[in-house]
């Protein structure tokens, strides 16, 4: 984002609207600036800080798109989105970013690409697979690993079914809170997962967002396993307020999660993820 | 003190005053307010504080006459100068709803063209990790870098340390190092003046001065050497940094039982930069203001995530402010954030002696 | 908007200081009526009943006889949103000191025919018999809260629910701490907010009108207003004035009345 001031909205008009599960939906935005539209670009991983009129802001990771067509699918989990759920097609909203440092994809060129997601607020990740399923021949293979607590939960369904057909291409599920095991779908939290990936250890990049346990679980397991510490990357969520480290909510630490992260390479932030309070 | 200063007499202050007027500034200085000095606007030499000093202890703070003429014979007061340029409730923006759309336009408020006169070396030192916070970042601060590009700095060196004072251990004071326009040194009888910056030169010119004597420069030396003598040291910030590898200290649950987690010591100290965003809406609907106010990591809704807070304890959130102060803010900006003004310790309504607290987890007592 | 949305403002036993509030808003208050309907406010005369549905119910004042009970059912079955004003309503009020006393003794003692007063034997906060949606604190409320809770609710949005400590805004307003400079038995570290730090900034000590901030820790403080030189039933007194009934200051007043009695 470069402008004089950081802390300015720019207007954006609702596109489209599209209604994920009932309390996830996808918004396609528009600069109402054509300027601005031109301007904007981000990398995945990045976020934007979205704005509900006479109410404040929330940190939203973007999907995807350009500044004439940006994607964020959002969870209505708070008091600002859930009141963001009402808006409807033509609506306007603000829009600043993009924010922070996103997942590192070029450099994970020629690699094999392991990503693990738990919960359902996993646009960060999901943005990222369709990057690299967009460029197949730039990468090694593949291995989507996804928890949710109910398999009806499960948000791109459709689209875990088509990219399990691609090459060199694994799509594993669990679903942590069923009782009964669906076809493809294995029962339990995400770990179970880890045994079933076929990835080679020594030349690939982890990338995952969840809840700060299972980050922490899964990382460390991943590593116990002989993945180098240094390539296994987390998206963490902590208060975003000003996302330009300077308000100072975000802070885990030495580190501001808004311009630091959100992505992080784990080593970065192991030690302070054993101990409550950060 | 590497150039010979100048001096004037005490009767000369006022004109100093009025020099800084003219050329455009309103002037802030040390005032007396509710048994304190704080710094506020003032008209003349007739507001300043005089025969004046300050009785500080941890939890405790008075003023007391000294018997003497001087102006700035205390060490400070309960607020250093963040508030004139972190202002404690900033208008960011403001956003105008129509049949258009929605549309937003910065506040920046005209910031006054500010002098503040009486700054302290710990004051000084906390501007520059101010500066370091909100300018030299990939997102420089617009609404900070006005009234910091309106200041004129004027220092004084002091001549007395408080009990709880201990700029000297961590290198910020008692002597002003830098930053400053002017810098004065208060004497019995009048004042050595420094200029650091082409605008303190151009005041400087505009006032009578004469060459100082051997004894006025020898009276300065040795007030500063007195104030080194200070009662408190923190441990050096390589030390600090050791804060982080006792996490599970047990002093941590002590200090949790005797702190309010009532925020002032990050509103009185100089460095604190936390602030939450606010939203005020207008009543008819048609517009709304974006602003930004203090905010302290002893709140609440500080480490809030959605369904959870990341410190739900005063054990967890005093454990932040004190391991991010000396610790982590080395790991951010080079150094430790505290300039060991001591507010922190006069200003708690319990009287948590912040630098005893670092030594206690450090099991330093030295 | 397809409806005005209407909004009732109900008084139970209190001063009506907290419905002055609303007046206190001045030409706000014809801003106010521009964007809803008052059908119900006693103070102005607007008085629809009981059973009559609105979007949003302020009540004001605290359940002190059966009849309270009564009236409170009914509004609550016909209000979308639920939101008490002030000490009264939130917390039961100054009154609600009689609930560690024997009110029949009162009763006999005061009235010559106690036997034709129904009366229930505690003051106590809305809370205690409905669900709340949201609680505006203070005594009286301020009627700046007042509307940013109406212009968020109007928006389809829950207030935000600020519970710092008043020290916080004293602080922000660059007031000097009379409990340091004077030994003031100044509340603010276990008060919460909203008042704007009305009494500190003209250098009167806190006492406690807006009830306990969040993460309160009277014990501490308690023991420091001991130190400032406060005898442990004065200490128990400040704990036990408008908001006596909110659990931290009660238990704060049995802490510190129960040390007198060890003393």
């Amino acid at each position: 984002m470069s402008v004089a001031n950081c802390y300015l909205p720019w207007e954006a008009e609702i596109v489209e609207r599209t209604q994920e599960t009932p309390d996830i939906f996808t918004w396609r935005l528009r600069f109402t600036d054509p300027e601005i539209a031109r301007q904007y670009t981000f990398q995945h991983g990045q976020f934007n800080m979205l704005y509900l009129y006479g109410v404040g802001e929330v940190a939203i990771s973007v999907m995807s798109g350009d500044g004439s067509s940006l994607l964020h699918t959002i969870r209505a989990v708070g008091r600002v989105t859930q009141a963001m759920m009402d808006l409807r097609v033509g609506d306007r909203v603000g829009v600043r970013g993009p924010f922070g440092r996103g997942w590192p994809l070029f450099d994970a060129r020629g690699q094999d690409i392991v990503f693990v997601t738990a919960g359902l607020g996993c646009a960060p990740v999901v943005s990222s697979i369709r990057y690299v399923v967009a460029n197949r021949p730039d990468y090694g293979r593949l291995v989507i690993m996804q928890s949710v607590r109910y398999r009806h939960e499960a948000l791109w369904a459709p689209q875990y079914d088509a990219w399990r057909g691609l090459p060199d291409t694994q799509v594993l599920l669990t679903s942590s809170r069923d009782k009964t095991r669906w076809p493809l779908w294995e029962l339990g939290r995400v770990g179970v997962l880890l045994d079933q990936a076929d990835y080679d250890k020594n030349n690939c990049y982890v990338m995952m967002c969840g809840p700060d346990q299972m980050l922490r679980d899964t990382a460390k397991t991943l590593i116990e396993k002989g993945v180098p510490g240094p390539r296994v990357f987390v998206s963490l969520e902590r208060n975003m307020q000003c996302a330009v480290g300077h308000c100072g909510h975000c802070q885990m630490g030495g580190k501001f999660v808004c311009k630091d992260g959100p992505v992080f390479p784990f080593p970065e932030v192991a030690a302070l993820m054993e101990t409550e309070g950060f | 003190m590497a150039e010979v200063p100048r001096y004037f007499p005490r009767a000369r202050l006022a004109e100093l005053i009025s020099v800084v007027q003219r050329a455009g500034f309103r002037v802030i200085g040390p005032r007396v307010d509710q048994g304190a000095l704080v710094y506020r606007e003032i008209d003349g030499v007739e507001d300043l504080p005089q025969g004046l000093t300050d009785e500080q202890a941890p939890g405790h703070y008075r003023l007391a006459a000294n018997g003497t003429q001087r102006h700035f014979s205390w060490a400070n007061g309960m607020s250093a100068i963040k508030p004139f340029v972190y202002a404690p409730r900033e208008r960011l923006w403001r956003v105008d709803r129509d049949t258009h759309g929605i549309h937003f336009r910065p506040l920046m408020s005209i910031a006054p063209r500010t002098a503040i006169l009486g700054v302290r070396a710990c004051d000084l030192s906390a501007l520059i990790l101010n500066d370091a916070h909100f300018l030299r970042n990939l997102y420089p601060d617009p609404y900070y870098r006005l009234r910091r590009e309106n200041l004129l700095l004027i220092a004084v060196n002091c001549s007395h340390a408080a009990s709880t004072c201990f700029c000297a251990s961590t290198g910020d004071g008692p002597e002003v190092s830098g930053g400053y326009d002017l810098l004065l040194n208060e004497l019995e009888e009048g004042y050595l003046v420094h200029s650091g910056s082409p605008s303190g030169d151009e005041i400087l010119q505009k006032l009578a001065t004469a060459r100082p004597s051997r004894r006025q420069l020898d009276q300065a030396r040795h007030q500063l050497d007195a104030c080194r003598q200070q009662q408190r040291a923190m441990p050096p910030a390589p030390r600090l940094t050791g804060l982080m590898s006792r996490l599970d200290h047990p002093s941590w649950d002590a200090v949790a039982e005797q702190c309010l987690a009532c925020g002032n010591c990050t509103a009185v100290c100089p460095t604190c930069f936390c602030h939450r965003e606010v939203e005020a809406p207008a009543l008819d609907g048609q517009s709304s203001v974006h602003r930004r106010d203090w905010d302290s990591c002893f709140n609440e809704d500080h480490s809030y995530l959605v369904g959870m807070l990341v410190r739900p304890d005063i054990k967890t959130r005093y454990r932040q402010w004190m391991t991010h102060k000396l610790a982590t803010w080395q790991e951010q900006y080079g150094r430790s954030g505290c300039v060991g003004c001591g507010r922190c310790t006069t200003w708690c309504p319990v009287g948590i002696d912040f630098v005893a607290q670092a030594r206690r987890v450090l099991e330093d007592e030295a | 908007m397809e409806h005005k949305p209407k909004i009732a403002i109900h008084k139970f036993a209190s001063c009506s200081g907290c419905q002055l509030a609303f007046v206190n808003m001045g030409e706000d208050l014809i801003e106010l009526l521009q964007l809803v309907d008052l059908v119900h406010m006693a103070e102005v005369g607007s008085m629809a009943p009981e059973d009559q549905q609105v979007d949003i119910a302020f009540i004001e004042g605290s359940i002190t006889t059966p009849h309270d009970v009564d009236r409170l059912l009914k509004i609550r079955a016909n209000s979308a949103c639920l939101i008490t004003i002030g000490a009264c309503a939130t917390s039961g009020g100054i009154q609600a000191l009689r609930n560690n006393a024997d009110s029949g003794e009162w009763m006999r003692s005061v009235y010559a025919k106690p036997e034709f007063i129904q009366s229930l034997s505690t003051s106590a906060a809305i809370a205690n018999h409905v669900k709340v949606d949201f609680e505006l604190w203070g005594c009286p409320v301020s009627s700046r809260q007042m509307f940013t809770a109406i212009r968020t609710l109007l928006y389809g949005v829950p207030p935000l629910s600020l519970r710092e400590k008043v020290c916080q805004e004293c602080k922000r307003r660059g007031n000097v701490c009379i409990l340091v400079t004077q030994d003031a038995p100044c509340m603010g570290p276990v008060t919460r907010t909203g008042c704007g730090a009305l009494c500190p900034s003209f250098g009167a000590p806190c006492y406690t009108c807006y009830g306990p901030a969040e993460g309160v820790n009277t014990a501490s403080f308690g023991q420091r207003l001991i130190g400032l030189g406060l005898h442990p039933d004065q200490v128990a007194r400040r704990f036990a004035s408008i908001n006596n009934a909110a659990p931290a200051f009660s238990e704060a007043t049995r802490l510190f009345a129960g040390e007198e009695g060890k003393s």
